[in-house]
């Protein structure tokens, strides 16, 4: 039993049916990113004036990732040229850098996550707040140090592009800290919106491997057999991909920049 | 036009892809391939449709313990109390069951699950995924879904989400206790895990809706067989298409909204909760700054063509047979065809009627009223359409057009029963009152289940090859109808008296409470009368769920003792009566060619009142024709 | 009529832009999409570190996000051939596009909408 236009395509559309299921599903990914870009606006104009974190984040690594993944989207499509021109080989090389380009990504993306997590707000018993990168957080002592530096005021801690921030390592007992918390996503909706969008994109970045990998490995039989079939698969495979660096596009400047 | 068909491929001929050969004439999948991971749509419509009536049933019964708790507040339920006391038992944490008595705690976790199940698990997947799955490629001309392993795949994400909303019942702490809205702050509040497993089974069935509304439109843009341009399409697949649109955009954010929900709770965010939250009377440990009526938004902005979701379906179900049943041509296609493509861009507009408690101001407060005012046009087109159909028809009674008949005038009083709702104004009065249960529940019980009612006696003969029990189906038909109106006519005077929902008490409290204070009966506080009616609407509540007896008992039945129909028993036009009886894996030996509209009965100068699609002005014989009954 | 016409035998790659896939075009093309990244994403980074004095943060976020679209625009234009696609795909993503611009807009406003005299929301 055979499904009409899978390889080719219907002649009143113009379009094979893959590509109208993956455009129809990432008619879907654009609602369910504007939904989540939609609470972000929402939390960050009813924000108290002064309380929005600027500057929080690492503009180096968030750029590098940018430039990383638009390279990706570049290698995704000349790998689907090479698929269209029939040459195998240089598909193997061209989504072989795109899956490297990826896990570039998510490492980079997992230091990001580490240096928040490691970065802490102590708020001592007579009111003084520190913030800085822990160094030290051993149970058996009885201090805890941070290279940070003390904020003259809560609002410190939230527009640093305005600041000059100068670090120093402080120590600080443990008997006058009344709270201490570090950067999660716990800590305001700030981060709750970065480490849920950024967190969900790196699913969908995830899974777009999967995927690619799939076609780059085991998928590659296809090739031989159906060789239009398969170029189809990458060509939807990287719309998809293109999808997951458009929501980039817009998630590194609404994050890092502003 | 002949031009045009030699341009499309057989499906089941030679081909020359060499992939497919092998791929087809060896394969005899075992019963597990046949029957659990079945790519065939018809399999995966079925396996929806007795889910979904399995999960109907089960909303039923959360009903009638509730409708026994709001009658008898604080009494053991009789028969059940025991088995109740001993699922809801965990060691360590008080039994919110104890002595067969609903506790409050466990009247909310039934009434959230109710329409949770009724609405997630039960409606859609079986107006749309079952009925959309069977009929649609059928009804086109096409061998399957234009993807069938990603229907395979939504069945299972289907299942899996039920069975996590299933098993949640039977977790320490018991099922979400938040309303089928889960809004936050409560649905964060709570201590126990029910929310959580409401949230991942909302993930889950919220996945398998694209994956299926991907499927469904795929499907009819790119696999309608040749001569089928839109305008031929019988009306129920236009329904089915929006539907799928719906669902395919309304969803996403709520899925945004229920991963945000998922991360207040497991992550202690506070997307949702707002600076100086209090819980249990201590300032809860959260950053705050959130907004619940964030969530409101967002659970709105699906929750209102949702509603749509659950009728445009019944509605194209209810054309099919009208249409068949009175033989002659549907009045005001094209109207139909207009207004279903109105309602679905409208219903993305309307959703803060939803909310216009929320304190918001006058202008969106407008905004909302005026889109939810015009959306109605399109419905009472729809209707109209409906209700002209049937004048100068040749009327032919059976068990599907009685079902179909009925839902004419149910979903009229549940369409008009929401002016009142749309407007502000008299929403002040009725918002989160038991009239808003009564306009909804007209709308979807009375309303859509008796056009899936219709659809399955209708479709019934086309997937076994017999047709159901017409005495039984009379019985089932009349009593449902009547103890139908029974339990929810009342409620508008209820609501309109001034019942709250979600009362575990059935106000008893409520009521005491605001008499005392005023001194007698007040609007507001609930009379005698008012909460009298409880009783009555318990035994109608009961009597309707035993007319679904014959029902199901009538459904198995007829597998193999119905009386024995050939392929086309009710006489219609439409392409899914054309096949063999059940259609084989595939459907079609060749294409089917369409050669007119969906609804050519009574054509003059024809031999029979009825005119299939696919046959053509004369019989040629290059292009075979699936012999019909015609000649 | 004659029997029904089966799809081109495959060592033709019927590109269905209709016209056929050259590679060194393509690498032209991906060269002058990257240059054109490169230079938005440079463009938004100055952008923001330009002085609060110069331009209010309203203003820099409008102009970024304005930026970040043509960013956008590039990448789904050339990248994901949508520049010359057909209408199915143009309607779906415009009707998509009606439906975040209503979600953003109507929420937005309902939550700014108050009645008068109210001091909180």
């Amino acid at each position: 039993m055979e499904i009409p236009y899978t390889v080719e395509a219907r002649p009143d559309t113009g379009l094979y049916n893959a590509k109208v299921g993956i455009w129809l599903f990432l008619a879907s990914e654009v609602m369910l990113f504007g939904g989540l870009f939609s609470a972000f606006v929402l939390l960050r104009v009813s924000a108290e004036p002064g309380t929005w974190p600027h500057g929080w984040q690492n503009i180096v690594l968030g750029t590098t990732n940018t430039i990383v993944l638009a390279l990706s989207a570049i290698t995704t499509l000349m790998a689907w040229v090479a698929c269209k021109v029939r040459e195998f080989g240089k598909f193997k090389f061209f989504h072989g850098c795109t899956l490297l380009l990826a896990l570039t990504f998510l490492c980079i993306k997992f230091v990001e996550y580490s240096e928040h997590l490691n970065h802490y707000e102590i708020k001592l018993t007579n009111g003084d707040i520190y913030d800085g990168d822990m160094v030290s957080n051993d149970p058996a002592r009885d201090h805890v140090v941070i290279s940070g530096r003390k904020d003259s005021s809560e609002m410190d801690l939230y527009d640093l592009r305005a600041q000059k921030i100068s670090e120093s390592e402080i120590t600080i007992p443990r008997s006058q800290i009344a709270s201490m918390d570090n950067y999660g996503p716990w800590h305001n909706n700030y981060l709750a919106l970065y480490y849920t969008l950024t967190g969900l994109h790196a699913l969908h970045i995830v899974g777009g491997s999967i995927v690619i990998g799939y076609l780059w490995g085991p998928g590659r039989k296809l090739w031989k057999k159906d060789p239009e079939r398969f170029t189809n698969r990458v060509e939807v495979s990287g719309l998809f991909w293109h999808f997951v660096d458009l929501v980039w596009i817009f998630l590194f400047p609404v994050l890092y920049l502003t | 036009m002949d031009a045009h068909v030699e341009q499309f491929p057989p499906y089941r001929a030679h081909d020359a892809h060499a992939h497919d050969d092998h791929g087809h004439a060896h394969h005899e999948p075992g019963f597990w391939g046949k029957y659990v991971f079945s790519t065939d749509h018809k399999i995966i419509g079925i396996q929806y449709g007795i889910t979904a009536l399995s999960f109907l049933f089960f909303g039923l019964m959360l009903m009638l313990l509730m409708r026994w708790q709001i009658a008898h507040p604080g009494k053991p339920v009789p028969f059940f109390g025991h088995l109740l006391e001993l699922i809801f038992q965990h060691p360590g944490i008080p039994n919110p069951a104890a002595g067969g008595v609903i506790s409050p705690d466990l009247y909310n976790s039934f009434g959230a699950m109710h329409g949770t199940i009724m609405v997630f698990l039960g409606i859609v997947p079986l107006a749309f995924a079952a009925f959309g799955n069977y009929v649609v490629p059928l009804m086109i001309g096409a061998p399957d879904m234009v993807f069938p392993r990603v229907n395979m795949a939504s069945y299972q994400a289907y299942f899996l989400g039920g069975l996590v909303m299933f098993v949640s019942f039977f977790i320490p702490g018991g099922a979400a206790q938040a309303g089928w809205t889960s809004y936050s702050p409560l649905a964060t509040s709570i201590p126990t895990h029910g929310q959580l497993f409401w949230i991942l089974g909302m993930i889950l069935l919220i996945s398998s809706s694209l994956l299926g509304a991907v499927n469904f439109i795929g499907t009819i843009i790119q696999l309608r067989a040749p001569g089928m341009t839109w305008m031929r399409l019988p009306w129920f697949v236009w329904t089915q298409f929006i539907t799928a649109f719906l669902l395919l955009l309304a969803f996403p954010p709520l899925e945004a909204a229920a991963v945000m929900q998922l991360m207040d709770n497991v992550a202690h965010t506070s997307f949702f909760l707002p600076t100086g939250l209090a819980v249990g009377g201590h300032l809860a440990n959260v950053s705050g700054g959130g907004s619940p009526l964030l969530w409101q938004h967002l659970f709105w902005f699906l929750g209102h063509p949702e509603v749509y979701v659950l009728i445009l379906p019944a509605m194209g179900i209810v054309c099919e047979i009208i249409a068949n049943n009175t033989r002659k041509p549907i009045w005001g296609y094209k109207a139909l065809v207009y207004s279903v493509l109105s309602i679905g861009f409208l219903s993305m507009i309307v959703w803060a009627h939803h909310m216009y408690m929320t304190g918001m101001g006058t202008v969106i407060s407008t905004f909302f009223q005026l889109t939810t005012m015009i959306i109605s046009i399109p419905s009472v087109i729809i209707l109209t359409c409906l209700f002209l159909s049937l004048w100068g028809g040749s009327i032919r009674i059976n068990t599907p057009m009685l079902f179909a008949l009925a839902f004419l005038p149910m979903f009229g009083i549940g369409g008009l029963t929401g002016l009142p709702l749309g407007f502000n104004v008299s929403d002040i009065h009725l918002h989160d009152t038991y009239y808003v249960i009564a306009h909804f529940h007209y709308v979807v019980a009375p309303g859509t289940i008796f056009g899936l009612f219709a659809g399955v006696y209708y479709w019934y003969p086309k997937m076994t090859g017999r047709k159901m029990n017409e005495f039984w189906g009379n019985i089932h038909f009349w009593c449902s109808l009547i103890f139908m109106n029974l339990v929810f006519m009342p409620m508008f005077s209820q609501g309109m008296a001034g019942m709250l929902r979600r009362m575990a008490d059935g106000g008893a409290n409520y009521s005491a409470a605001v008499n005392s204070h005023a001194g007698g009966d007040v609007i507001g506080g609930l009379s005698p009368f008012i909460m009298s009616l409880h009783t009555p609407i318990l035994w109608a509540a009961v009597c309707l769920g035993i007319a679904q007896i014959p029902f199901i008992i009538n459904f198995f039945w007829s597998i193999s003792h119905g009386e024995k129909v050939d392929d086309n028993p009710w006489h219609s036009t439409t392409l899914e009566w054309q096949t063999p009886t059940p259609p084989p894996h595939g459907n079609f030996d060749h294409a089917p060619h369409v050669y007119r509209g969906p609804y050519e009965y009574s054509v003059p100068g024809h031999s029979t009142d009825y005119t299939p699609q696919n046959e053509s002005e004369v019989s040629t014989p290059a292009s075979p024709k699936i012999p019909t009954t015609a000649h | 009529m004659s029997e029904p016409h089966n799809a081109p035998a495959t060592a033709a790659p019927e590109s269905h832009d209709d016209h056929p896939v050259e590679f060194d075009s393509y690498v032209r093309r991906c060269a002058g999409v990257f240059v054109v990244v490169v230079i938005a994403v440079a463009l938004m980074i100055w952008t923001s570190y330009l002085p609060e004095a110069r331009l209010g943060w309203s203003a820099k976020i409008g102009i970024i996000l304005l930026i970040a679209s043509f960013n956008a625009f590039i990448v789904a234009g050339f990248l994901m051939h949508l520049i010359s696609e057909r209408k199915m795909v143009y309607t779906i993503l415009g009707f998509t596009v009606t439906f975040v611009i209503g979600l953003f807009a109507l929420t937005l406003y309902a939550m700014r909408d108050f009645p008068l005299h109210t001091v909180t929301h």
